[in-house]
């Protein structure tokens, strides 16, 4: 009972100096990096009076396209933290050998690759994915805003602060030390009493609300708000992966707050769900966190599929090979992703029959999926293919994904994963289906929307750079993973006793180098692109030749997206209105309605995280003032009725008048 | 793109002579049928994932907008034909796979008693498993030779070609029990146990090491696994029973205490039953076992007596690591109803835990038909069998 005489105040809680980790030489340099460039980035926005600015225009907007950008900042913001990791990972583990004990201590490092992966997960892939969504769908499906765009910016500023509260762990107390999944026992309170898994908790919980709030959010969007003419068969493919991913989103994600609520209870009141005595089972926790995290993988892919489709048929110059099985195969992948969960812990010796069903359903899976390939080869043939940036990173995802997907075949059959299960052939497994898949499937359609977003193009050399040191990187840094995994290494180790292991993770060690590079490329990039945005501009709005609604409109679009509805009649509708000799409408603009700004999406969300923050150290004033504060915030905005307002028609037609000069401009 | 990659794969190559994929020669029967699934499935996709990778870059290749020449259709979007050559294809594949993972996962279920010793040699009838009991403590391994009487310490041996059967389960968090030169991994789990049936072909020293992260201590939670000659396995249980030292339930109590890159321990002799308490959790005297709370839940349970049957918690086994939750209840635990010698009593009473239930029926290799419908049974007292609750 080591821990009754913990000290806890009234004021702070279990918050004490200790807490701050001052003897940890590698957190005070970051914290002092942090705190020097945070202090930079404050003192410029002060100096050029952006605050103002900034609070109206992208903090309080509830416009689909500014919450979506703002989504990209943070997911690129997370990359660099998470992938910092994974470079201090790869170093520690190219140096433990020979009785080395690498530059880490288990307490350290142990952290590391549980905040990596979550960070990953969680603040990297769902934010830069969620964004793009927000971004493209409402303009592809020639609607002026998500159903409820208040919920937008709420969800946002959400996810924003579970990221913030992953950060704080960074410099006050500790992250979990458990595995970005934090199976019990090992997380409960009897094994890891110290704040890291508190922080976990309340992290997701915070952001999950954000998550879950905008898969509703998008669900209804594309169910109800699609432009006249748009049938569910006509929709683009992106926005039809979008649907079934928050589909999985609005099913799955509340399972994992109810795990994450009973660990919560577990570690807070003392219940049993999940402890070894009186009655718990850890392996409830493990079945349900999975039935959650097999779906969730699904969830960053399908979109990832749904960029791959428009890039292929858009550089290829032609239309989508099979769009209904295409559908099928995504509406497929949605069902089955239920149905496979058990795969992640064959181990767990739940016998011959479960284990061989949930290996044989995974194996379905890749059917599907395998048809996905197919229809983009088939759309590459007899084609004209121009390998601009996005185009490259899908042909890139082709040939890398297909051997992860193997790998994961491979992994479904139970026998084979007895052998492979929990070892860096694992590791190398899923970044190669989540980097070659999700994470190129998000470059390119990063690059892609680019210009429509910005309204220039990125600079076409740097990112050939940032490709080519990401794809070499990639295979340097995974393919030693797959032998180390062979060789029986488990992962999460912190030293090893093979001195001839040692080379396989220097040479991962140089990929993820070269990894670095690669970001780095792509940071100079979006850097040099915006110096040299006039000589990047696109003034039509359409610069890659594009098939969908997003690109009918002006890039950026205006506030209201598109002045009149447009009206489909083809899957592929601006390549078909292109065709037909669509003629852009220039008088009889009407006011359009819009949603006004609010300040109440960041407000909630910072109680959310003055709330999430007091309970991680057990400050209850804290956590019960924050909770009525929230309560109270959320019943005032109930009375706010001035949600709306109109954009006058003299505005549009200004914002009309100013496109119709760029088009002429870009003809003659 | 190519060359770089190929340029690349070179010095691979000639590393990969250099190392020992033990996972791709293994030197137990089981890990080496496991293995070959891995290259039958491998090669099965690589049916598929070859002519993909090569039609992507053929197609990259010949469709460039540059090539004037190639064919160029840009409203061709569908042709019924080849939509089912591409999901046939995956889905033959897939049907090949699945039944040779049904075959495969029946056939080397951990649970399932090995019928045979290597290719072409079934095991003797006379033969009868080595039985290990494992757990898994923070942070090293306890092995427990029943048969023996003896228990080691972060070392396991095993005579070569004698099937071995472990019981295996953990003191406090998840672990995964791995040896990959001998057979695949089993997880083990704290209260509940897992089995896993192998055998050794090879004389040799294996490594062997937890597989699942379970803490500060995961990374030195390694140990050596020796196959011997029957003539080197009884000279390594008598090396265990000069050094002398029981592990009797004090003793285990201070061994299960965190400790990090443990060395090699050896006890001349063991407590009767220890597995047993270790898997009901109830090591520490006086605390009651899962098995006899079982047992009472079974026939109704204590009513609201029993929720009056916890003590605080004095041996700090649970709070090691530290804490308690802020709110609820001090930590307990449930005090036994009987002495420790009453439950061994009962827990004698359980048929040995050591034949295991056939959990495989399906046809196929030197497997039992499989029923539809469950058998009846055939008399009154394999009814009674039936009905008596089973521990394992």
């Amino acid at each position: 009972m080591t821990d009754a005489s913990a000290p806890h105040s009234m004021l702070f809680g279990r918050l004490t100096l200790e807490s701050i980790p001052i003897h940890e030489p590698i957190l005070i340099a970051t914290f002092a990096v942090v705190a020097l460039g945070g202090i930079a980035v404050v003192g410029a926005l002060t100096y050029f009076k952006l605050w103002g600015y900034l609070w109206r225009e992208w903090f309080t907007s509830v416009d689909h396209k500014k919450i979506g950008i703002m989504y990209m900042v943070l997911g690129l913001i997370m990359l660099l933290r998470g992938f910092a990791d994974a470079v201090m990972m790869r170093i520690q583990q190219a140096m433990a050998f020979n009785g080395s004990e690498g530059y880490l201590t288990a307490h350290h490092y142990d952290q590391i690759f549980t905040a990596h992966g979550v960070i990953m997960i969680f603040f990297v892939a769902m934010p830069l994915v969620t964004g793009l969504m927000n971004y493209v769908v409402p303009l592809q499906i020639g609607a002026r805003d998500v159903s409820f765009p208040f919920l937008n910016n709420f969800s946002f500023w959400m996810t924003t602060a579970g990221a913030v509260l992953v950060m704080m762990s960074l410099f006050i107390g500790e992250f979990a030390r458990t595995g970005w999944l934090a199976y019990p026992p090992l997380s409960g309170i009897a094994y890891s009493p110290d704040p890291g898994v508190d922080y976990y908790i309340w992290a997701l919980q915070v952001a999950g609300v954000g998550t879950t709030l905008s898969g509703i959010n998008l669900v209804c969007t594309i169910i109800k708000m699609r432009c006249p003419g748009m049938t569910l068969m006509k929709m683009p493919v992106f926005t039809w992966t979008s649907l079934c991913t928050n589909i999985l989103i609005v099913a799955t994600f509340p399972v994992l707050t109810a795990v994450l609520a009973l660990l919560t209870l577990d570690r807070y009141v003392g219940t049993n769900f999940f402890t070894n005595d009186f009655g718990g089972n850890p392996m409830m926790y493990v079945n349900l966190i999975w039935i959650w995290g097999h779906p969730e993988v699904y969830i960053l892919i399908l979109p990832a599929f749904g960029i791959f489709s428009e890039v292929t048929s858009t550089f290829s110059g032609k239309r989508l090979f099979g769009y209904t099985s295409m559908v099928y195969a995504t509406v497929v992948i949605t069902i089955l992703s239920y149905l496979v969960w058990l795969h992640h812990f064959f181990t767990m010796g739940s016998g011959a029959s479960v284990n061989s069903f949930f290996g044989i359903t995974t194996m379905i899976i890749s059917i599907p999926t395998g048809a996905k390939i197919f229809n983009w080869l088939f759309t590459m043939y007899r084609g004209r293919i121009r390998f601009e940036a996005p185009m490259m990173w899908t042909v890139a995802f082709m040939l890398t994904f297909v051997i992860g997907g193997m790998t994961g075949v491979l992994l479904a059959v139970p026998p084979a994963d007895f052998v492979l299960h929990n070892s860096l052939f694992l590791i190398a497994h899923f970044h190669n289906v989540i980097i070659g898949g999700v994470l190129y499937g998000l470059f390119a359609g990063m690059i892609y929307w680019f210009p429509k977003a910005f309204g220039f193009r990125l600079h076409p050399l740097l990112g050939k750079f940032s490709f080519w040191f990401w794809v070499v990187g990639f295979w340097f840094a995974f393919m030693p993973l797959y032998i180390l995994g062979l060789m029986g290494v488990t992962r999460r180790m912190r030293v090893f006793d093979d001195p001839s292991l040692q080379i396989w993770f220097v040479i991962a060690g140089f990929g993820a180098f070269l990894i670095l590079l690669g970001i780095v490329c792509f940071l100079l990039q979006i850097a040099y692109s915006i110096w040299k945005r006039d000589e990047l501009r696109d003034v039509t709005g359409d610069p890659w030749n594009g098939r969908t609604l997003e690109w009918a409109t002006s890039s950026p679009p205006p506030d209201y997206n598109f002045a009149f509805t447009p009206v489909v009649h083809d899957n592929d509708a601006w390549t078909d209105m292109k065709k037909r000799g669509y003629v852009r409408p220039l008088d009889g603009f009407k006011p359009i309605h819009m949603p006004r700004n609010t300040a109440t999406g960041i407000v909630l969300a910072g109680f959310s995280m003055a709330m999430g923050f007091a309970l991680i150290w057990h400050i209850w004033w804290l956590a019960a003032a924050s909770f009525a504060a929230i309560l109270v915030t959320a019943i005032t905005h109930t009375f706010n009725y001035h949600r709306d307002f109109h954009i006058p028609a003299e505005e549009v037609v200004q914002a009309e008048d100013e496109r119709t000069r760029l088009l002429a401009g870009s003809r003659a | 793109m190519n060359r770089l990659r190929l340029a690349a794969l070179i010095p691979m190559l000639a590393l990969l002579g250099g190392c020992n994929l033990v996972v791709m020669s293994p030197a137990g029967d089981v890990a080496a049928q496991q293995r070959d699934l891995v290259v039958i499935s491998t090669v099965l996709m690589l049916i598929i994932i070859v002519p993909v990778m090569a039609l992507t870059v053929f197609f990259a290749w010949r469709y460039r907008a540059s090539n004037k020449q190639a064919t160029y259709e840009p409203d061709w979007d569908h042709s019924t034909g080849l939509e089912l050559i591409i999901w046939a294809a995956p889905l033959l594949i897939i049907i090949c796979l699945g039944a040779l993972t049904w075959m495969g996962t029946h056939l080397l279920d951990p649970y399932r008693k090995l019928d045979r010793i290597a290719a072409g040699k079934p095991v003797p009838a006379a033969a009868r498993p080595l039985e290990v009991e494992v757990v898994a403590l923070d942070w090293k391994w306890l092995f427990i030779y029943p048969e023996q009487g003896i228990a080691t310490v972060n070392e396991l041996a095993a005579p070569v070609d004698r099937p071995i059967h472990f019981r295996i389960t953990s003191s406090s968090v998840m672990n995964s029990f791995y040896i990959p030169a001998l057979a695949g991994q089993i997880y083990a789990m704290p209260a509940m146990q897992t089995r896993l049936h192998a055998v050794i072909n090879k004389a040799g020293r294996y490594q062997g090491f937890s597989a699942n992260y379970s803490g500060a201590g995961f990374s030195g939670m390694r140990f050596g696994f020796f196959g011997l000659s029957e003539g080197d396995f009884e000279g390594w249980v008598a090396k265990a029973k000069d050094a002398g030292g029981t592990l009797d339930r004090a003793a285990y109590l201070e061994l299960e205490r965190p400790s990090e890159n443990v060395a090699v321990k050896r006890f001349a002799a063991t407590e009767p039953k220890l597995f047993d308490a270790i898997r009901n959790l109830c090591v520490q005297p006086g605390k009651m076992c899962m098995s006899e709370m079982m047992a009472l839940d079974a026939k109704g349970g204590l009513g609201l007596a029993g929720i009056h049957t916890t003590l605080p918690l004095a041996y700090d086994k649970y709070t090691r690591r530290g804490g308690e939750a802020p709110f609820g209840a001090q930590p307990a635990y449930v005090a036994s109803i009987c002495s420790i010698e009453e439950a061994r009593a009962m827990m004698a009473q359980v048929p040995a835990d050591t034949t295991p239930r056939d959990l495989t029926p399906m046809r196929g290799l030197g497997l039992p038909l499989p029923a539809l419908t469950p058998r009846r049974p055939q008399s009154f007292s394999e009814l009674l069998s039936l009905a008596r609750p089973s521990n394992s």
